[in-house]
């Protein structure tokens, strides 16, 4: 009996004239993590679908457990014990805990009629099986996210599972909640069900994986163990280019003088007394974890949320900031953590998406809109910033979320501000894309006239791109230290220390 | 654990509104607990509950229609007018099957569209519905039939029980047709609750795409919803004609606002995903308990409009401010149980 479960073999799959999938394989033994990365756009989604039975492919066999297919279908997928769990998770959430766990099993079953007893009792038994207490009458919507992907895990073994997908489960979680995720993939794991974990995030993959694939353009580019390989040829596999972050040192700073200063500013349920100063040519970095109080001071800044007490000067020059038009208006840009919902309007084209924050300048005489001048404006910023893109007049969503954020990013920089302000600008973000940003903040900085500052939870981005660090832990600060004093693992314990006593 | 589970329910504040608004009414005027009062009210309930339940199924399926008072009127002018024209002298159930199986033909056309056109179905059935009174005007040429056929007038006259006031010398009879609500009632009750196809209506309503993952057959869905609004619709249609005695076009007029106000009221979310059939039957209780009784707390009618609305203003913007108390409020409970674990190893 061999101990392969899962064995794609030459699979292609095209649209139209484009190929997604080039006669890539993938093999994954019983029990084992395997971690599925590559840049947005890789063919990963388009190989997930495949094996779940949601796309049938061009060419290729995938062979299940020694039986050798030439397609699957949903159901057959399902029947096989093949679970995905897509990046939205699928869920209900109107609908109680209980409900959600049970509902794929009643359906499976084809019941006809509702036994709330019956409904309970798999419920329990799901999450027990996964070791995870959540109460059984709550509402799913008020849940967190990790909350969210537990139901889902606890909803996908119920049919006995052989092989559960995972679509990026890590994106919007905490640290601690990745843990708690990885301890349940483990017991998973001894199970004897193999899972399937697709991912971007370098340092998880080295975690939880035993084996990964790496796919590039639509083709197989590596797969073997996962300890075996360094950092950098991890992103050489990835993005087929060397990339080699250095520390930013912002060693030409201008200290004497301040671009932007912060004086005991104080939030209710935020924050309290932040302090800061940011120099020309500096990067100031601020990290903690989710609800240290980083994003409420962000939206504070930016006018969001108006601060109780505190002073707040650009270029030496005290201001008030109690909405989102003051802030334009004093030249505060803000780049927000959620793009898709914040940062962007989705149902428009790239172009309108670029010149919006500069509406007002484009303003002609008559009181129209100078739509030459934007539409060069544009160029330009697509030009530099490296956008990839058919033509402007494509809807926004036609971009990956890479291109995205550089959308967002230079409709800001359109409006040549004094202070940058970015909350996670790399989130959801390819590896090549989150260099580009990078390498773009970094030349910003040296021309020394913009404050910027790069608030995120990714610890070797603000390491790597912020000369002086900042850390937030519930609303105060409680440290600043030069990059270059820290490496990931002291600031990943700088950032976590205390907050499990805390919490209890 | 209970109580806290029935505090957080939508259907325990309007009851909790309703308790005290009667008792207060009681108070002041003294005639809210009396037999014909009651009786009246709950006349009163029998079109505006079957309505409400039909509607309340395409609300918790995330769509909303505003075609069910003219699939009514259509159905309740063309069985009068059938029974007339073939003096029909028969069991009057008959009519009340052909009402609903013709209701549940004009509804399945909206849902067919929905579900397949995928527009809003606001725009849908704003345009069935004016289809369906320009088919009633135009075509049956209807407007009003004040002799009823003699399946219809006899249904009409048939009543459960007749009460009289001592105090006021006013009596009221409970019509027949109360069983015709209680048995919608009853019968939305259970899909929703106790049938995968109901579970499948809240799920669609909760998410669509997600639905459609896990294996419920989306369409089917939107088309069971519209056709059972429908079908109530056509029921409802003629025994508001055993209810008044005779056909008359403007009977439903504005039902289509009032309906969904009470759905909404009796604790469904618009958009979709919650709320019950028992809920929705407070909201329309509610309703009615303000049009027809705030007389007696010697607020003049004109003034129940104005009640009414700001009544429906309160209940959204409660469900509204629960909302955002939720979205704050998010609970992690894998950390809340890996800081148990923690502490006990501590």
């Amino acid at each position: 009996m061999s101990d392969i479960l899962l064995e794609i073999k030459e699979v292609s799959k095209h649209f139209g004239g484009v190929t997604a999938l080039d006669k890539v394989g993938l093999t994954i033994r019983k029990g084992e993590i395997h971690c599925l990365v590559g840049e947005n756009g890789c063919g990963k989604s388009t190989l997930i679908k495949i094996i779940s039975g949601f796309y049938k492919p061009d060419g290729g066999t995938i062979c299940f457990d020694g039986q050798e297919y030439s397609s699957l279908d949903i159901k057959q997928s399902i029947q096989l014990g093949i679970q995905v769990i897509y990046q939205d998770m699928s869920i209900f959430p109107n609908l109680t805990v209980a409900e959600n766990i049970a509902m794929n099993y009643e359906l499976y079953n084809r019941r006809k009629l509702v036994n709330w007893k019956n409904v309970e009792t798999i419920a329990k038994q799901a999450l027990a099986h996964i070791g995870i207490d959540i109460p059984l009458h709550e509402s799913v919507g008020s849940l967190s996210i990790a909350d969210k992907q537990l139901i889902a895990i606890a909803r996908s073994i119920l049919y006995n599972s052989r092989l559960i997908i995972m679509d990026e489960p890590t994106s919007a979680l905490t640290r601690r909640e990745v843990d708690k995720l990885f301890k349940v993939i483990r017991q998973l794991q001894k199970e004897g069900i193999s899972i399937l974990f697709v991912s971007h995030k370098l340092d998880e993959v080295f975690e939880i994986a035993d084996q990964f694939t790496v796919f590039r353009n639509g083709r197989l580019i590596v797969s073997k163990e996962a300890k075996n390989i360094t950092n950098e040829q991890f992103v050489f596999y990835m993005t087929g280019r060397n990339i080699e972050e250095e520390y930013f040192t912002a060693d030409h700073a201008d200290v004497s003088s301040s671009l932007f200063r912060v004086e005991n500013l104080c939030l209710k349920n935020g924050f309290e007394n932040i302090s800061f100063e940011i120099h020309p040519g500096e990067i100031l970095g601020i990290t903690g974890l989710l609800g240290s109080g980083r994003t409420e001071l962000a939206k504070t800044l930016f006018g969001m949320y108006t601060a109780d007490s505190g002073r707040i000067f650009i270029e030496e020059k005290e201001v008030k900031i109690k909405s989102p038009m003051d802030a334009l208006k004093l030249k505060v840009a803000y780049v927000p953590e959620d793009r898709l919902t914040e940062g962007l309007f989705l149902t428009q084209s790239i172009e309108n998406n670029m010149i919006i924050s500069n509406i007002d300048r484009l303003r002609k005489k008559k009181g129209t809109v100078d739509f030459q001048r934007g539409n060069e404006d544009s160029k330009y910023w697509v030009k530099s910033l490296g956008i990839k893109l058919h033509e402007l007049k494509d809807g926004i969503q036609t971009l990956s979320g890479g291109n995205q954020q550089k959308v967002v990013l230079g409709k800001w920089l359109e409006t040549s501000p004094k202070v940058l302000i970015l909350n996670g600008p790399t989130v959801g973000v390819d590896i090549g894309a989150k260099y580009d940003i990078h390498n773009y903040l970094r030349k910003l900085a040296e021309e020394k006239t913009m404050a910027i500052l790069l608030i995120s939870d990714d610890i070797n981005e603000i390491l790597m791109n912020c000369n002086r660090i900042l850390i937030i832990k519930s609303g105060r600060i409680t440290g600043e230290y030069k990059n270059t004093d820290l490496d990931s693992s002291r600031l990943q314990v700088l950032i976590t220390e205390g907050e499990g006593a805390e919490a209890v | 654990m209970k109580v806290k589970r029935l505090l957080k329910r939508n259907e325990f504040y309007v009851a909790l509104i309703i308790v005290v608004l009667s008792l207060l009414i009681h108070a002041k005027s003294g005639q809210f607990f009396t037999a014909n009062n009651l009786v009246d009210l709950a006349r009163s309930l029998i079109v505006p509950g079957m309505m409400a339940s039909g509607l309340f199924m395409v609300i918790a399926s995330g769509n909303i229609d505003v075609s069910f008072p003219y699939t009514a009127m259509l159905c309740m002018f063309s069985i009068t007018k059938l029974f007339q024209i073939m003096d029909y002298q028969g069991p009057v159930i008959l009519g009340f099957i052909l009402a609903a199986v013709i209701g549940a033909l004009l509804g399945a056309v909206n849902g067919v569209l929905a579900a397949w056109l995928k527009l809003p179905t606001l725009i849908i059935t704003l345009g069935t519905c004016t289809i369906y009174l320009g088919f009633t005007q135009g075509v049956l040429k209807s407007s009003v039939i004040s002799v009823l056929p003699a399946p219809l007038a006899d249904m009409a006259n048939t009543n459960l029980f007749s009460v009289r006031s001592a105090a006021t010398n006013l009596g009221s009879s409970m019509h027949i047709s109360i069983f015709l609500l209680i048995a919608t009632l009853l019968i939305v009750g259970f899909i929703m609750r106790y049938t995968m196809l109901g579970r499948g209506i809240y799920a669609v309503g909760g998410d669509p795409v997600a639905a459609e993952r896990v294996g419920f057959n989306v369409k089917a869905i939107t088309v069971f919803v519209f056709a059972f609004c429908g079908l109530v619709g056509g029921v409802t249609g003629l025994t508001q004609v055993t209810l008044s005695g005779m056909c008359q076009i403007n009977f439903f007029d504005g039902y289509e606002m009032t309906i969904i106000a009470a759905v909404v009221l009796g604790g469904a979310n618009i958009a979709g995903g919650s709320g019950s059939v028992f809920g929705t039957f407070l909201g329309v209780l509610l309703m009615k308990l303000i049009s027809n009784n705030l007389i007696l707390l010697g607020i003049p009618t004109e003034w129940s409009k104005l009640m009414t609305g700001v009544l429906i203003i309160l209940g959204v913007c409660v469900s509204a401010y629960k909302m955002v108390s939720a979205e704050r409020k998010v609970t992690s409970n894998i950390l809340k149980a890996a800081d148990g674990e923690e502490a006990a190893h501590e």
